[in-house]
C-alpha cells in the first residue's frame, strides 16, 4: 500500500499491512504483547502509521526544492571588516572558492551547508530565491538542499555498488526498473577510467571509482539542488566532466579549491581572505585559454604516469604545448 | 528550569556534542548543569567541568541504566533547581536499543551516528521512536549518498522528529539544539510525570543475581525462542 509504511514494517519483522485494512482497524487489533515488543503503544502506532502515509503523498521534492539562486550576505572576516557585496549564485553555475589554508574557505562552506542566518562566527546569511529559508528547508532530512562530497567521505557500507545504489533510489521513491543504477555505475566509470561493475563491494573501490561514484550519485540520485565540494584535487577523475556533470543538472556547485584546474573551471572564483570574501572574480576569455594549457600539461602528467605504472623509461622530451593561449582556444 | 534528556547508542557522540550544546548556551547568558548517567565508569563528567559547569554523574553498575535513571531523574531535577540551574542536560547510557528514558512532556532529543550503519534506525526502540529530535553525527566521514539512506531510515523511524546534522567537533548543529532547548518546556518536579513508553523489563531469577544455567533455574519472567521448525 506505502512503500515507507512497508519498509517500516518489515524492520519490525512484521509483514505489510494487508490490502484494503485502515490504519486504525489493523492498529486496533494488534496484541498487546506484540505492541511491547515493538515499542510503541497503539496511540503512537497508528499515529507513526499516519505520519509516514502523510509524508508518501507530500509534494515531490523536486516543486518543493527549485533553488534558482543562492545569496550569500551580510558577513565579516576575522578582523570584523564587513564583506561588501551579497554573492549570489545561480541554478546552473560553478564557483569556486580560493585562498590560503585556514583563511576560511570552509566556513563559507559551513556557512551555506548549515543555511547561516546571522548565528555562525561569519555573520553571514544565506537566502534562497532572495528569501530567508524555511524552517522545513533547514531541516527536513529528507529533503536537504546541500550535498557535499570531500576528501574526507568514504563508502562504509558493506554492500555491494549496485544493491546499494537501488538502496539509495527505492529512499527517492525512484522505480528500480528504471535503470537509473546502470547509468550512475556507466557514468562513474566515464569519470574514474579504471571500470568497475555493479556487483563490486563499496568498500572495494579505489579512491577514484569511489569519488566517482559519489559525483554521479550526486548528480543523478541526489535531490540536494546544492552541492558542496571541498578538496577533491588528489581524486583521480576527470575534474571537468565531473563538474559538467553536475550543473548539467541544473545544480548551484561550489568548489573549496587549490588546485589551479579545478579553479579555473568555474564561472567565477571567491577570494577568502582573513575569513572574508574579499573579491569575486569573472574567469576571463585569457584565463580560460591558460587552463587549456593546463589541462595539456595536466594530460601529459597523466600519461607519464601511466608509462611509469606500464614499467617504461621516461627518457624522452616531453612536448605537451604546441599553441600560445590564445590560439589553442581558437582551436577549440 | 529547562529540561532535556539525551539518549543514544554508545560511542555515537552524545558527550562531545552536548559540550558543544552547553557551551552555546553557557555563552548565551544560561546556567547549565549537567547530570551524565553511565554503567560501570565515565570520565566525562570532567570534560563537562572543564567548562566550568556543574556535574553530577550515577553509575548504574549491576543494575539496568534505564531502570536507574528514571529513579533518580526526579533528584537530578531536584538538585538541578538547588542550584539555580537555567538548564538541565540529563545525558543517559543507551545500552541496549530498546532503552526507553524519554518523558512525557520533556524535550527528548536522541543522538545517532552514520557510522552505525545505514540499517540501524530501524533496529533502535522507543529512544529514537519516540525522540522529538534526532542529531545525527559523525557525517562528515561517509559518503553523501549513505547520509541520505541513513536519513531515511531514521524518518521511517520517527517521522515526526526534526533531523539535526552535527557533528562534535566542530560543533556543526549545537546552536540548532541550544535553540531548541531554549525552549524546551520548564520543569519544577517530574513527580507523577509518566514515561514516553515503558523501560525494557525482565523479571526473573537472573534479575537477582542467579548465575547458574539450566531449566531449574529460570524463574519469573522468562521467554523461550522457538526451535521447532529446526527438529
Amino acid at each position: 500500500m506505502s512503500p515507507r509504511i512497508a519498509a517500516f514494517l518489515s524492520g519490525l519483522g512484521l509483514p505489510d499491512l494487508p490490502a484494503g485494512a485502515s490504519i486504525d482497524g489493523w492498529t486496533a487489533a494488534m496484541p498487546e504483547a506484540a505492541l511491547q515488543d515493538m515499542g510503541l503503544d497503539r496511540e503512537q502506532l497508528a499515529a507513526h502509521l499516519h505520519l509516514l502515509l502523510q509524508a508518501e503523498s507530500a509534494e515531490p521534492a523536486a516543486e518543493r526544492a527549485a533553488i534558482h539562486t543562492l545569496t550569500v550576505e551580510g558577513g565579516h572576516g576575522k578582523d570584523g571588516h564587513a564583506e561588501h557585496d551579497a554573492l549570489v549564485l545561480s541554478a546552473g553555475e560553478i564557483v569556486c572558492i580560493v585562498g590560503p589554508t585556514g583563511s576560511g574557505k570552509s566556513r563559507l562552506l559551513a556557512d551555506v551547508e548549515c543555511l547561516a542566518q546571522g548565528d555562525t562566527p561569519s555573520g553571514r546569511r544565506i537566502l534562497l530565491n532572495g528569501a530567508l529559508p524555511t524552517p522545513d528547508q533547514r531541516f527536513a532530512p529528507d529533503c536537504k538542499l546541500v550535498a557535499q562530497l570531500s576528501q574526507n567521505m568514504n563508502f562504509v557500507v558493506d554492500l555491494t555498488v549496485g544493491v546499494f545504489l537501488d538502496m539509495h533510489a527505492a529512499c527517492r521513491q525512484i522505480d528500480p526498473n528504471s535503470g537509473v543504477t546502470g547509468r550512475i555505475i556507466a557514468i562513474a566509470n566515464s569519470l574514474a577510467g579504471e571500470r568497475f561493475g555493479p556487483d563490486v563491494s563499496l568498500t572495494q573501490l579505489s579512491g577514484g571509482q569511489a569519488r566517482a561514484l559519489m559525483i554521479a550519485d550526486a548528480a543523478l540520485l541526489s535531490e540536494s539542488p546544492i552541492v558542496l565540494i571541498d578538496e577533491i584535487e588528489n581524486a583521480g577523475i576527470n575534474r571537468r566532466d565531473a563538474l559538467d556533470l553536475l550543473v548539467s543538472e541544473d545544480k548551484i556547485v561550489l568548489v573549496s579549491t587549490h588546485d589551479p584546474l579545478l579553479a579555473l573551471l568555474g564561472n567565477r572564483r571567491v577570494i577568502i581572505s582573513h575569513g572574508r570574501i574579499a573579491d569575486v572574480i569573472t574567469t576571463s576569455e585569457a584565463e580560460k585559454a591558460v587552463l587549456i594549457q593546463l589541462e595539456d600539461l595536466d594530460a601529459a602528467m597523466l600519461a607519464v604516469r601511466e608509462r611509469l605504472r606500464r614499467g617504461e623509461r621516461i627518457e624522452d622530451t616531453i612536448v605537451w604545448a604546441h599553441h600560445s593561449p590564445r590560439e589553442r582556444l581558437h582551436v577549440r | 528550569m529547562r529540561l532535556v534528556t539525551v539518549a543514544g547508542p554508545p560511542s555515537v557522540g552524545k558527550t562531545s556534542l552536548f559540550i558543544k550544546v552547553a557551551a552555546r548556551l553557557r555563552d548565551d547568558g544560561a546556567h547549565v548543569g549537567v547530570v551524565k548517567f553511565d554503567a560501570l565508569s565515565t570520565t566525562d563528567d570532567a570534560a563537562y567541568a572543564a567548562l566550568g559547569l556543574p556535574v553530577r554523574v550515577g553509575l548504574s553498575g549491576g543494575l539496568c541504566p534505564d531502570h536507574y535513571f528514571v529513579s533518580n531523574i526526579d533528584d537530578c531535577v531536584a538538585w538541578g533547581h538547588g542550584n539555580g540551574l537555567d538548564v538541565l542536560i540529563i545525558e543517559t547510557a543507551g545500552l541496549c536499543n530498546r532503552c526507553s528514558p524519554h518523558i512525557k512532556g520533556v524535550l527528548a532529543i536522541c543522538v545517532v551516528d552514520n557510522l552505525a550503519g545505514i540499517h540501524t534506525p530501524r533496529k533502535i526502540g522507543p529512544m529514537l521512536r519516540l525522540a522529538d529530535v534526532v542529531a545525527i553525527t559523525k557525517g562528515d566521514i561517509v559518503s553523501q549518498a549513505e547520509r541520505e539512506v541513513f536519513a531515511y531510515n531514521v524518518r521511517l523511524a520517527n517521522p515526526r522528529a526534526p533531523v539535526v546534522w552535527c557533528n562534535g567537533i566542530t560543533g556543526q548543529g549545537a546552536m540548532d539544539l541550544a535553540f531548541r532547548i531554549d525552549a524546551a518546556p520548564r520543569i519544577d518536579t517530574l513527580e507523577h510525570h509518566h514515561l514516553r513508553f515503558s523501560m525494557p523489563s525482565a523479571v526473573c531469577s537472573y534479575c537477582v543475581g542467579e548465575t547458574a544455567i539450566g531449566e531449574t533455574y529460570q524463574r519469573g519472567n522468562v521467554r523461550k525462542m522457538s526451535f521447532e521448525d529446526c527438529q
